[in-house]
C-alpha cells in the first residue's frame, strides 16, 4: 500500500481524486488505435464511419475506460484493484473533454480482507454521462 | 440474426509476450503521467518486477491474436455495426513487462433486444501467466459484451 494514502479511514460517500483529460483529438484516436491494437476503422477512418451511418469517427470505449483506470491507479497501487467494470452508455465524440470521478458506495469484508466498492463515471464537458462503472479495491487492515 | 448455436464457441487460444516499449506507447496514448507506468526504475522502486500492465490493457493484449475480428466473421457480424457495450475485469495478479500471457476465450451468451434491432454477444476470457515452474497461474478473467446495431 502507498504510504501517502490512508485507506483505513475511507467511508461510504467519500470521493476519490478525480481525473480530467484534454479534448479528444483525431490524433488521440490514432495513437490509441495503434497502442491498444484495436484497429477497428470506425474509430479512425471517416469514410468507413460514414458508410456505416455515423457522422464522424468516435472514441474507443476503452479509451475512456483507460482514463478511469488511470484515476484508480493514481489513487491506489494497482494490486489493490480486485475488479473493475464499465458500461458504455453513450459514444464519446471527437472534441469531448472527459472527466472521471469515483465515489465509495460500500465497505465490506471479503476473502479475509477489508474491501470497498466504488461507483465510477465518465462525463464530458456538457455533463453528458459516457461511461458508468464500478470497482472493488482492497484496503489496509 | 446471430445463430445462438455459437454459445459455447471457443476462440483460438493465443499467447502474448508483454513488451515494455508497447506499454510505454499505451501509456503515452492514454496520457499517463504516473512514472510507475513509464519508467522501469520507478516501477521497480515501487515494488514491481518491471512496468506493470495497466488495468484495461489486458483487453488490448487479447486483440493481439492473429485476426482479432475472425470470430465476428464466423458469427456473421459486420464490424461496422459493432459497439462495445460493457467490459468487466476480475484481477487475481498484476502482469508486468516480460510476462507471457495466454488468453482463452469463449462466447458465453447471445441475445437480442428491441425485437432484434440490437443483438448482444458476451465473450468471457480467462488469462493465464506463464511461471518458471511450468504451471500457468490464473491472472485475470475478462467479460466483454458487444452490441450489434441493426437499423
Amino acid at each position: 500500500m502507498r504510504p501517502d494514502v490512508d485507506t483505513t479511514s475511507i467511508k461510504v460517500g467519500d470521493e476519490i481524486p478525480p481525473l480530467s483529460t484534454p479534448p479528444i483529438s483525431r490524433l488521440t484516436l490514432a495513437l490509441y488505435a495503434g497502442a491498444s491494437g484495436d484497429h477497428n476503422p470506425i474509430h479512425v477512418d471517416l469514410d468507413f464511419a460514414r458508410y456505416h451511418g455515423m457522422d464522424d469517427v468516435f472514441a474507443h470505449g476503452m479509451l475512456a475506460s483507460a482514463y478511469l483506470g488511470r484515476m484508480l491507479t493514481n489513487w491506489l497501487p494497482q494490486d489493490a484493484l480486485v475488479s473493475f467494470g464499465m458500461r458504455f452508455v453513450a459514444i464519446s465524440q471527437v472534441h469531448d473533454e472527459l472527466s472521471c470521478s469515483g465515489r465509495i458506495t460500500e465497505r465490506f469484508e471479503e476473502a479475509g480482507e477489508q474491501r470497498a466498492r466504488l461507483e465510477l463515471s465518465v462525463v464530458n464537458q456538457h455533463g453528458e454521462t459516457k461511461v458508468v462503472g464500478d470497482a472493488v479495491v482492497r484496503l489496509e487492515q | 440474426m446471430i445463430d445462438p448455436g455459437f454459445i459455447g464457441f471457443r476462440l483460438p487460444v493465443h499467447t502474448q509476450l508483454i513488451e515494455a516499449g508497447r506499454l510505454r506507447f499505451f501509456a503515452k496514448a492514454i496520457g499517463e503521467t504516473n512514472p510507475v507506468y513509464l519508467d522501469e526504475d520507478a516501477a521497480k522502486a515501487a515494488g514491481w518486477r518491471s512496468l506493470p500492465v495497466p488495468p484495461t490493457f489486458l483487453f488490448c493484449l487479447d486483440m493481439e491474436r492473429d485476426n482479432p475480428y475472425d470470430y465476428m466473421d464466423t458469427l456473421g457480424i459486420e464490424l461496422g455495426k459493432v459497439l462495445h457495450g460493457e467490459q468487466h475485469f476480475d484481477y487475481h495478479q498484476v502482469a508486468c513487462a516480460g510476462d507471457r500471457l495466454t488468453f482463452d476465450s469463449r462466447i458465453t451468451d447471445i441475445y437480442q433486444k428491441k425485437a432484434g434491432a440490437m443483438e448482444f454477444v458476451v465473450r468471457e476470457t480467462a488469462v493465464f501467466r506463464d511461471t518458471t515452474n511450468g504451471e500457468p497461474e490464473r491472472l485475470a478473467d475478462l467479460r466483454s459484451i458487444i452490441i450489434i446495431r441493426h437499423r
